[in-house]
Parts: C-alpha cells; structure tokens; sequence
C-alpha cells in the first residue's frame, strides 16, 4: 500500500462554479502537494477557495460546482478520473474529512460510538467489538472524560468541544493516511479551542497521519502546520515552511494578513462623572426558576467603549436585552443619563428607545433584504425627526458619506447587492440615525473577514472620536478587545468576573479567570501551544484547567 | 367526433399557442426575455390558458354571440345541428357557448373576489398572531383549529342555510372558511420571519403594528403568499362549482359552470346508447373548470420553483 511519491498531489486545479446561466471559476489552478505525515495549513479569506481545494484533495466537489481541469492524485490514484465506487471505498477508510459544525456532522439520533465504528464496520477494516474497543482508546488518548463511558452518550449530552474531539476520533477509526480539517475550531471559545487544537496535534503526530488544516485564524495554524500555503480569491499567493512563512511573508498580501491587528486605539479616561448608561445590580433569567445574570453592574461613559467578555453562555448579550429592555430584569435598573429607564421597551417613550441603539452581529438578518438602503437608514430619521423628502434625503446622503460609502452608488441598491463589511456599515448608519449617544455593538465583527473587520473597527473608532459616542462592545475576541475598548468587563456563568481600564486588565496580576481566559488566545508564534502545554500541564489543558468564578 | 372536435383540438391549439407564445417572448432581449427562456413549457402554458380565461371572462359581453339568458325556441340543441348555436343550446333554449363565456366570467370573477379576501383576512390575522404572540395568538389559532376540523363543504352548506342564498353570502363564508388556512401559512411565513434582527430593530426603534406587518413583515412573505393565492383560488374555484352544482351556489338565471355541469348531468345517460356525442355534454363545462385548476397549478408550480430557495 505505501509507495515513494507524495500522498496528494494537484497540479493545475481549476474549479468552477454555477452562477445563474454561467460558470464562474473558484479555484484558478492551483498545485498542491502533500507528503505523507505532513499538516498544510491553507489559508485565507472567506471566499478564497480554501475549502474548495481540501474538499477537492478528497475527490469531491460541493453541489452545483465541477472540476474544469488539473488533476488530483491521492497515492497514485486518479481521483478526477475515478469513479464514485471508486472513490467511495476510499472516503472514511483512508481519506476522513472534520467539519467545522460537529454538532451538524453527528446524527443527533444515534449515539456517539455507534456512529464511531460504523466507518470501520462498513469497511471491512474491523469487527464491530474491536472497533469499540478501538474507539475507547482513542477517546482515552484525546483526553476525554470517562473514555469507557462517553461514547455510549448521544451527541447532545457532550459539550461542544467533546463533541469536536468525538469527531476527531471518528475520523481516525479507520486509521486514515489523509484528514481534511475544515475550521475545526472556528465555533469553539478559546478555552475550549486549546484542548481540541493539543488533541488534534497530538493524535495526528502519533499515527502519522498526513493533514490539511483550513482556518482563517493566522495564530492557530502556527500551531498545527508544517507548511502554510496562502489563498486568494481561489489563486496562490505563496507557500513556505511554517517558521519562515511567520518570520519572512514575501508576498504584500501575506504582509498585510500578517500585519491586521496593528490598530489600536489610545485609551480615553472618563470624559464626564455622569455615565451615560450605568447597570445597577442587575439580576435577569429567561425562565422563572433560573437566573442567567447575577447582580450585574457596570457603568458606561461618554465618549468611552466599554468591551464586555466572555466564553458563549457567561451571559453577555443577556446584559444587552436588558438594556434596550427586551428582557425585563428581575432585580435592579438601568440608568440612562442618572435617570432610570422602564424596564420593558414597550414602556419607554420614543426618545427613550432612540438613545440605545444597537449593532448586530449578522448583517444578513439584521437587513431587511426587500428594502432598499435609503428606506432602511431613512426610516429612523424620519420616524424621530419627522424628515420628510429633500430634507431626509439629505440625511441620508450625509450618513452614507459618515461611513465612507458612495452615497450615488449606494442608496438605491438592496442589501443583498452589498458585500459583509458594506452591510455592516449600513448596520453602522441605522444606529447612527437614531442621533443616539450610546451604541450596543453585538460582536459586529466576527463575521468579517480580519482585513475587514478591522476597517470596521477603525470607523467606529473615528464615530466615536466625531460624535462623542458610548459604545459597549460584546464580543469573545480579545485581539478585538485590545484594539478598541477602554474599560474591560469580564464576565463568566452571568457574573462580572473583573472589570477595568483596559491596560490593567491586559497587565498582570490577573483575576484567575481572566489569565486562563487571556493565556488561551493563540498567538503567531509555532511554540506557543507547547510553551502553555509545559506550563498548565498535558492534563489540564482546557476544560480541567477552568476555574470556578469566586 | 366530438370529443376530438370540442377537447383534444382546442387542447392542441392551447398548447400550440402557449409554444409559440414561448418562442415570441424569448426572442425579446434583456431580461423580460430571459424570464421566458428560462420558463418550461408547462409553466408557458399555463400562462396562456391563464391569459386565455381571463381574456374569456373580461370580454365575455363583446364575443358571446346572445344575451346571458337569452332563451330561443330551439332546446336541446345538439353541438353542430345548428350553424347559429355552435355548442347547441339547453333544455331552457339558452346557447351553450354563450352561457359558457358568461358561467366563467362569473365564476372566476366571483371567485377571485373570494379568495382575495380570505387572504386580507387570513394573512392579516396570521401576521398579527406571528409578531403579538402569547393568549392572543393561542386565541386566534385554536379557533382556527376548530374552524379547520369541520369538513369545509359541509359546513359551508350548513352556513348558508342559516344565512340565507345569496352571493354576497356565499362570498363571505367562503371566504371565511378558506382564510383558515391562508392564516396558517401566514403565521408560519411570519413567525420564521419575526425572529429577525430587522425585526427587533424595528421593535426597538418603537414601531407601531402596521409599520411592521405592512414594511417588514409583508415585502418578505410576498412570494409564498403569491404562490398560495393560485392554489388557493383553484380550491375557492371547485368549492364555488360544487356549491352551484348542488343547487346553492351562484343562482339562476347567472350562468356558471358548476350549474351548468349539474343541469347537462342527465346526458350522461346517453352513453348507454352509444350517443357519446351527447354524453360528453356535460364534460363541456367540467373540462373548463379541470382545464383553468391545472394551469393555474402549473403557473404556480413555477412561480415557486423561481421565486422560492436559495435566490432570495
């Protein structure tokens, strides 16, 4: 079975894709060679093809798209030419694929080890008992809790990083020679991230398995990859050795990927005693019997972000229903301005309900999709200010230039003919309209592309600094965190675990919580995720290392 | 003889009209063009026998040859005895063509009156029970529930009894026993569309429930809705012919279909004597009615497949 040549091998890869009528091209040749036991790391933007290529090194081509040209050989065999018999026997027995949704990859109805050796079974690889005794081995190895037990779980009673690790373990049960690693963990906090990335490593280097790992996260490739190969826009900007790619990118493109991030704005002191919105020991559940947030409080001043943190579940957009008073608090009140704000938005005047305005993280559903830009920035100012044609006209124009779009080019289009950064900025101006001194701003960029993420933050910046603004910015990403906020307010199972001036926080001695959850952010560095296994211990990475709220 | 002359003939000319039609539209550029080149022939033609029957019912007083009930000495008629009544006339000595034009003007005319407003009532119940939710909803949909469980046709008869014959009526139970299920579309489109953050935004901006349902709501379960009508007013349609067929749908001396299958039904008799010219009379207006409900169901059919999926 094992031959001398590389395990894949793609020259010349053109894919394209059904548009309408037309074929447009996805992949516009691109080469790839993988050696047996080696991790490639591909990157790039969303829409760059990189998924496109993994999937493709695995003989397959997503609905609606088909293989113009190139050739794809797994182990000196043809997979453009082979035939679905062909290429069935050899998905799952020596190809696996790990999506990035395991919880959508697993049949809820089953449980975890029936779905685990059903591969090997159908495959003739093992006998259903050796297969489940093979599979308690590999869950023991990837350090999940009670290996004998687990498996006998149905995938909902595991959490989201058990469950990635589950799927990592299935992938292996036929002892592949090639894994295809789509965004393994892009959905998982960071705590939780580490635990996955130190299996995945771990697992792999153990076997010898050959993999492709596909990510947009720059830092979590340092730790898994031999070699990087860049996309863009379905080409290849260039590929090295991992450590030399890091220290030496040649391409501009490379540079500029590797450079995001180097925004930073300066932190701003409290411009004024009075905080614009202030959060008065606020206790709220979405049932009767449960309480999602226990005694919250924080202020907010004027002109200042306020970055509110915290893994998924630690309650932190729960504190943003409560301000615009969609989830009216059990306990406590806010304060807008020293006065207090009914509880339900449904008894607050109109003027009450324009000083909180608020961003959304999806920009899709946050648009309505049959309305045209000028109705959908236009209707706030013509409902609090009751601007009518030319003159709301003109306010429209005026927002569109406030957020650097061509307004002649822009007010007539519906949002489906906006880019993600462009909708988002459309989101920007909704909130801006309302004349609004305080702006929630739910993780409005972590569906953006890094390069573009970043011009985000740069013009909310720039709002804040023209308008006076008061931000609170909900998000789980401390590179974002480090790069806007000036207060910092940790929160963990609906508790505020630490709260402060940013440069505190980013500075030791840490609340316990606050360091696991800061040490766990990866960083472009290849040693990283050794160094921080050495420190915490092989056995209390992640999840044995959390550490309860006092 | 007959049944080629009066069904598989007008049949092959509907067909030919619709392929024809096609091949018009598509050579026009741009992309009204493009709608046609991209349309199936099934969908062309029941977008002819559409435009046919509408064309029929608008024009009816300008291309039937006599009054609506107008009655001639000559009755009982037979297609092709006589030049002057080209479908023959009924036991009464009214022409069969000229009744036919006029039975669908009423029918399609009263029906689509019908349907029309079991979607203002239907959808505007349903999108208000979608964006208030709670009692008020719970109200409003079990009682649907209930309306739904009685057997329409039944109840429908059972209504005009105690209301009374007479088209306004028929209309207004119609109508309100179809809005049944055009409400339980519409909640579903709407509650799939109220968990929107558009929709939050718009509920944090303050905005009042017409705003909501008529900008918000309204624009994003258009195409569903479309769709709907079409099946819908097939059903209102058949509903309408079965009540007149019975005897208390749309009354004498209006001409329509349903009666009009009803009072031809004792031909059918003749096909025991081999006059199979005479038994297929009352398939005359029966086959207008199946004709009108299969193209609707293909133009809709269509609509869905465009306007429904991952386009939009």
């Amino acid at each position: 079975m094992q031959s001398g040549g590389p395990l894949v091998k793609i020259r010349d890869l053109r894919i394209e894709g059904l548009a309408g009528e037309a074929w447009l091209p996805i992949v516009k040749g691109v080469d790839l060679d993988l050696a047996r036991g080696e991790v490639l790391g591909l990157i790039g933007e969303s829409g760059a093809g990189k998924s496109t290529v993994g999937l493709a090194a695995m003989g397959f081509t997503r609905d609606g798209c088909r293989i113009a040209g190139g050739s794809i050989e797994f182990d000196g065999i043809d997979l453009v030419a082979a035939s679905e018999e062909e290429k069935r026997s050899l998905l799952g027995r020596r190809i696996a694929y790990v999506a990035q949704s395991a919880a959508a990859s697993f049949n809820p109805a089953h449980r975890l080890i029936d779905q685990h050796t059903e591969g090997p079974v159908l495959h003739g690889v093992s006998t259903q008992q050796a297969s489940q005794e093979d599979a308690m081995a590999l869950y023991a190895r990837l350090r999940l809790p009670e290996p004998e037990s687990i498996g006998f779980r149905y995938p909902h009673q595991v959490s989201g990083g058990q469950l990635q690790r589950a799927m990592t373990a299935m992938a292996m049960s036929c002892r592949p020679d090639l894994i295809v690693f789509d965004e393994p963990t892009t959905a998982l906090d960071v705590t939780t991230q580490i635990e996955v990335l130190a299996a995945i490593r771990d697992i792999v280097e153990q076997f010898g398995t050959a993999a492709i790992y596909i990510t947009h996260d720059l830092a979590v490739v340092a730790q898994m990859a031999d070699r990087i190969k860049v996309l863009l826009r379905g080409s290849e900007v260039e590929e090295n050795d991992t450590r030399a790619m890091l220290a030496d990118p040649q391409k501009d493109y490379t540079k500029s990927l590797w450079a995001v991030r180097s925004f930073q704005r300066p932190e701003q002191p409290p411009r004024s005693a009075q905080p614009v919105i202030s959060i008065a020991g606020v206790t709220a559940g979405y049932s009767a019997a449960t309480d999602v947030l226990h005694d919250v409080s924080f202020d907010i001043y004027p002109g200042q972000t306020v970055a509110v943190v915290g893994e998924s579940g630690s309650g932190k957009s729960t504190v943003a229903r409560c301000i615009t008073g969609l989830l009216p608090p059990r306990q406590g009140e806010i304060r807008f301005n020293g006065a207090p704000l009914p509880a339900s938005y449904q008894n607050r005047s109109k003027d009450q309900l324009r000083q909180v305005q608020m961003i959304y993280q999806m920009a899709d559903t946050a648009l309505n999709p049959k309305l045209r830009i000028r109705d959908i920035i236009g209707r706030p100012v013509q409902f609090y200010r009751g601007l009518r044609g030319n003159e709301l006209r003109q306010r429209v124009v005026e927002l569109l230039e406030q957020i650097e779009l061509e307004p002649a080019l822009y007010i007539d289009r519906l949002p489906s003919e906006l880019s993600g950064g462009q909708k988002q900025r459309i989101g920007i101006a909704r909130a801006l309209a309302a004349d609004a001194q305080f702006i929630i701003c739910d993780e409005v960029t972590s569906a953006l592309d890094q390069l573009v993420a970043e011009g985000i933050l740069k013009l909310l910046d720039r709002l804040q600094n023209e308008l006076d603004l008061a931000y609170m910015f909900i998000t789980h990403d401390l590179a974002t965190v480090r790069a806007i906020a000036d207060e910092v307010v940790v929160m963990k199972d609906g508790n505020v675990v630490e709260a402060g001036p940013k440069t505190d926080m980013f500075t030791p001695p840490h609340h316990d919580y606050t360091d696991l959850l800061l040490s766990s952010v990866p960083e472009m560095d290849p040693d990283w995720l050794d160094r921080l296994l050495e420190e915490r211990g092989v056995d209390n990475i992640g999840e044995a290392a959390r550490i309860s709220p006092t | 003889m007959g049944f080629l002359t009066y069904f598989v003939l007008p049949l092959a000319v509907l067909i030919g009209l619709a392929w024809i039609g096609r091949a018009g539209f598509r050579s026009i550029p741009g992309p009204f063009g493009a709608v046609f080149r991209a349309m199936p022939l099934t969908a062309a033609f029941g977008l002819a026998v559409v435009s046919f029957y509408i064309l029929a019912a608008v024009a009816a007083p300008a291309i039937a040859p006599y009054g609506e009930s107008q009655i001639f000495d000559e009755f009982n008629l037979f297609p092709g005895e006589n030049p002057d009544f080209l479908l023959g006339t009924d036991q009464l000595g009214r022409d069969l063509l000229t009744r036919l034009l006029y039975g669908g003007r009423n029918t399609i005319g009263i029906a689509f009156m019908t349907t029309a407003l079991a979607f203002l009532i239907g959808a505007t119940f349903g999108f208000i029970a979608a964006v208030l939710g709670g009692w008020l909803d719970q109200v409003v949909s079990r009682t649907v529930d209930v309306l739904m469980a009685i057997p329409q046709l039944i109840f429908a008869l059972l209504l005009l009894t105690i209301f009374g014959q007479s088209t306004i009526n028929m209309i207004l139970v119609i109508a309100v026993l179809d809005s049944t299920r055009v409400f339980r579309l519409a909640r579903a489109v709407g509650g799939n569309i109220v968990v929107m953050d558009y929709i939050e935004a718009a509920k944090l901006r303050g905005e009042g429930l017409g705003y909501m349902i008529f900008r918000e709501i309204l624009p994003n379960a258009a195409a569903p809705l479309l769709a709907e009508f079409g099946l819908r007013f097939c059903f209102v349609f058949l509903l309408i012919a079965a009540l007149s067929f019975l005897g208390i749908g749309i009354q004498p001396p209006l001409a329509d279909w349903g009666t009009m299958v009803r009072e031809l039904s004792i031909y059918i008799g003749y096909a025991e004597y081999g006059d199979w010219q005479a038994a297929s009379l009352p398939l005359l207006p029966a086959a207008a009615i199946a004709l009108l409900t299969v193209a609707i169901n293909f133009t809709v059919d269509w609509m869905l497949d465009r306007y429904s999926g991952l386009k939009d």
